[in-house]
């Protein structure tokens, strides 16, 4: 135990490794041998973290910080440092990183089999790796920020992996301005928060009381705000960090586009670990935000209604790909109100589950995708008997998701609606019901048209599950049927330090039965829709002729549109425009000024340089005797 | 014999001097002007350590010193005049631009 704790660096120094030699010395020259050492570098990363997390089972849950020292020293007192937090939370988070991490790097071995450059590939997801277990150990706010950006740029690198598609390029190009228009306001946050506290440490920021700082007075600019208000406005400044990375509406639009990466870089950056960095930033700092009641309900709101929207969205898409990347988005709605309710070990539990089978989804997608040769919902059908492995664990992983016992979906959603409905929030929890009534109609719809009725396509040739790529599936989907059964668990390591949760004690048995009889009347209705013998499925499919909302919804609400719209108009057109005539008139003249002088002065230096000797001489002697009668000379 | 006749006579060598160097168009006459203000500037010392000074050896002594740095300083200026006249077949100043640029 005392062993593996001086060695945890490793954790995060393998994938570091994997990182630089893929980088530096393999890559694509030596594809395969790149991606078999990222594969075992993360594997022993993940074993590390298993000794870890099982090893500190059953000791004392205290937080405590490994190892750590000063990164940046701003002053004797105040200095940014870099360590490693192991705490039940980071526990958790490492524990699926890594494990996520290590099937990913096994399913992209045969994955990406074909890819020129799956060097690059492994390069990339291997910082991924590294960036996102330095997010989760992160002992201060400043770490996490550091780490924050690493898993941007290794997000942004991986969506616009293939480079010469301009729709991975400019989803690339969106994700990370808009995520990087986010974490502007999360850098600003730290700096107030860290200015009136004097600390980037968690432990000291989530140690406050605001009674502390009412009396004293900070100037912000405009106006001068007692430190309880400013600790308020950093606190939603961090909050702002975690709603850009975490796709809450209405800045989810990058996530769906994001799916122009490769599939397993969907599925464990885009669902599975980093975009519940924003869920994780607000757990961990739960005390800190639980001071400041405003907030937590814009995180409520805000969750409920991401939750909402895109399971709408979701039940309309015909991409694959996107429909898994708008339950993502619902999922990540429902962690976020789960905060919002004060239900931290529902919401941490639900991280956990979902994890597990959001990434087996995308797997299961990407297996598909490799079959078929095409993302849409259109072209496959009747895949059962080609991908029976497959089949199995997406039906696992379906259930799951839509909250049927036994599989660990149900426990979490479970958890979920119990923390809202104890606290206090009626109507978030109608709308939970709800959303969780769509997830299970949206996700079947997904899974009888992939995989039930006739073929859309003709094979030539059928490609058969590889091992490489249904092992992690199979994996998975062990993962699926028994992470919820770790409820007990969660309920007494993960509870949120130095808070008492209030707790009314009500207890609702009739939860579990409503929101399972609503998830199966849901399947019920998709499988009447889309795989009993009457189902009209080209109808199902066909895009062009519908109702007015269907095709409002279908159009994700327009939004994609109204983003370019204030792009183009507003950036481009106003504030750019402006910036090129500011450019053009006021800098280009300023420039222009500057070398009209110099090079009339040149002009006027240049008519001495004659090149004739008594001219010279004349000028020398007139010089001295000026130097002398006018000047001080020493004579 | 004075020393305001001496330093009188050495005034008007140098002007002179000053103003051949600055008239004169030949290489060659513009190094015989440099001569005559050297030569003035030797009749300084001399008349300085002739007439004022405690022991006149130092004087004489220096323009001596003097004579002989000029000489040396002819050869090489000499030699210069020598090689302009190969490369440009005349040494008339105005003609002679290569300090310009």
């Amino acid at each position: 135990m005392t062993n593996i704790l001086g060695y945890s660096y490793w954790i995060l120094l393998l994938p570091l490794l994997g990182f630089a030699v893929n980088a530096l010395v393999l890559g694509n020259r030596f594809p395969r041998a790149a991606g078999i050492v990222s594969t075992l570098l993360t594997g022993g990363a993940a074993v590390l973290t298993g000794i870890l997390v099982f090893g500190s089972f059953g000791t004392n849950p205290q937080a405590q910080v490994l190892w750590e020292f000063p990164f940046l020293r701003f002053s004797e007192t105040f200095a940014a440092s870099m360590g490693m937090l192991f705490d039940p939370l980071s526990a958790m988070m490492l524990f699926v990183v890594t494990v996520i991490s290590t099937l990913v790097h096994i399913y992209s071995l045969e994955y990406m089999k074909h890819d020129p450059s799956s060097g690059r590939f492994f390069a990339f997801l291997s910082l991924f790796t590294f960036a996102m277990l330095g997010l989760v150990v992160a002992t201060n706010l400043f770490q996490m920020f550091f780490f924050w950006e690493l898993v941007g740029i290794s997000s942004y690198l991986l969506i616009g992996f293939w480079y010469q598609k301009p729709s991975a390029v400019s989803a690339s190009k969106q994700a990370f301005i808009l995520t990087r228009f986010a974490d502007s306001f999360f850098l600003l946050g730290i700096v107030l928060v860290s200015y009136i506290v004097g600390s980037f440490d968690f432990a000291t920021i989530n140690s406050l009381s605001l009674a502390d700082f009412s009396n004293s007075f900070i100037q912000l600019g405009i106006a001068e705000f007692s430190k309880a208000q400013g600790l308020a406005i950093g606190a939603l400044f961090i909050f702002i960090g975690g709603w850009g990375k975490s796709a809450l509406f209405p800045m989810h639009i990058w996530l769906p586009n994001a799916m122009e990466g490769p599939t397993p870089v969907s599925s464990i950056i885009h669902s599975a670990t980093m975009v519940v960095a924003g869920v994780y930033l607000v757990a961990r700092l739960f005390p800190f935000f639980m001071l400041h009641e405003n907030i937590l309900q814009l995180i409520l709101i805000l969750g409920i209604v991401t939750a909402l929207f895109a399971a709408v969205i979701a039940c309309t898409q015909t991409d694959i790909k996107r429909i898994l990347a708008y339950s993502t988005l619902s999922q990540i709605g429902y962690m976020m109100f789960a905060l919002g309710a004060l239900g931290y070990t529902a919401s941490v539990f639900h991280v956990f589950t979902h994890a597990f089978f959001k990434c087996m989804l995308f797997l299961v997608a990407g297996a598909v995708i490799h079959q078929v040769h095409s993302n849409y919902l259109s072209s496959m059908g009747g895949l059962r008997k080609k991908m029976p492995w497959t089949y199995v664990c997406a039906l696992i992983a379906c259930l799951s998701i839509s909250g049927i016992p036994p599989f660990s979906g149900f426990f979490s959603k479970e958890e979920i609606f119990l923390a809202t409905l104890q606290n206090g929030h009626p109507v978030v929890f109608a709308f939970a019901l709800l959303t969780s009534a769509l997830t299970a109609f949206y996700m079947f719809r997904m899974f009888f048209l992939v995989f039930h009725g006739n073929a859309r396509t003709q094979f030539e040739k059928p490609v058969k599950e590889s091992l490489l790529m249904t092992l992690p599936i199979v994996i998975l989907a062990i993962f699926t049927v028994i992470s919820g059964f770790e409820k007990n668990i969660f309920a007494e390591y993960l509870v949120p330090p130095q808070v008492t949760l209030p707790h009314t004690g009500a207890h609702f048995p009739w939860i579990p039965f409503a929101a399972t009889a609503l998830s199966l009347a849901a399947i019920i209705l998709a499988g009447i829709f889309y795989v009993s013998p009457r189902a009209q499925i080209a109808k199902a499919l066909d895009e062009d002729n519908r109702s007015r909302f269907y095709k409002i919804v279908a159009h994700k609400f327009y939004f994609d549109e109204i983003y370019y719209a204030v792009v183009r108009q507003f950036l481009l057109g106003g504030i750019a425009a402006f910036l090129k005539w500011f450019d053009n008139v006021v800098i280009g003249s300023l420039v222009k000024a500057a070398t009209f002088v110099f090079q009339k002065a040149g002009d006027a230096v240049r008519a001495a340089d004659t090149g004739y000797l008594p001219f010279y001489l004349g000028t020398l002697i007139a010089g001295l005797l000026f130097w002398r009668f006018l000047g001080n000379l020493p004579l | 014999m004075t020393l305001q006749n001496c330093l009188i006579l050495a005034f008007l060598l140098f002007a002179i001097g000053i103003w051949g160097l600055l008239r004169r168009r030949h290489l060659i006459g513009m190094l015989i002007s440099i001569e005559i203000m050297l030569n003035a500037a030797n009749i300084n010392f001399i008349a300085f350590s002739y007439f004022s000074a405690k022991d006149s050896t130092a004087g004489a002594l220096f323009s001596l010193f003097a004579i002989a740095v000029t000489a040396c300083e002819m050869a090489i200026a000499l030699a210069i005049i020598v090689t302009m006249y190969r490369r440009h077949h005349s040494l008339d100043v105005n003609q002679l631009r290569d300090l310009h640029d």
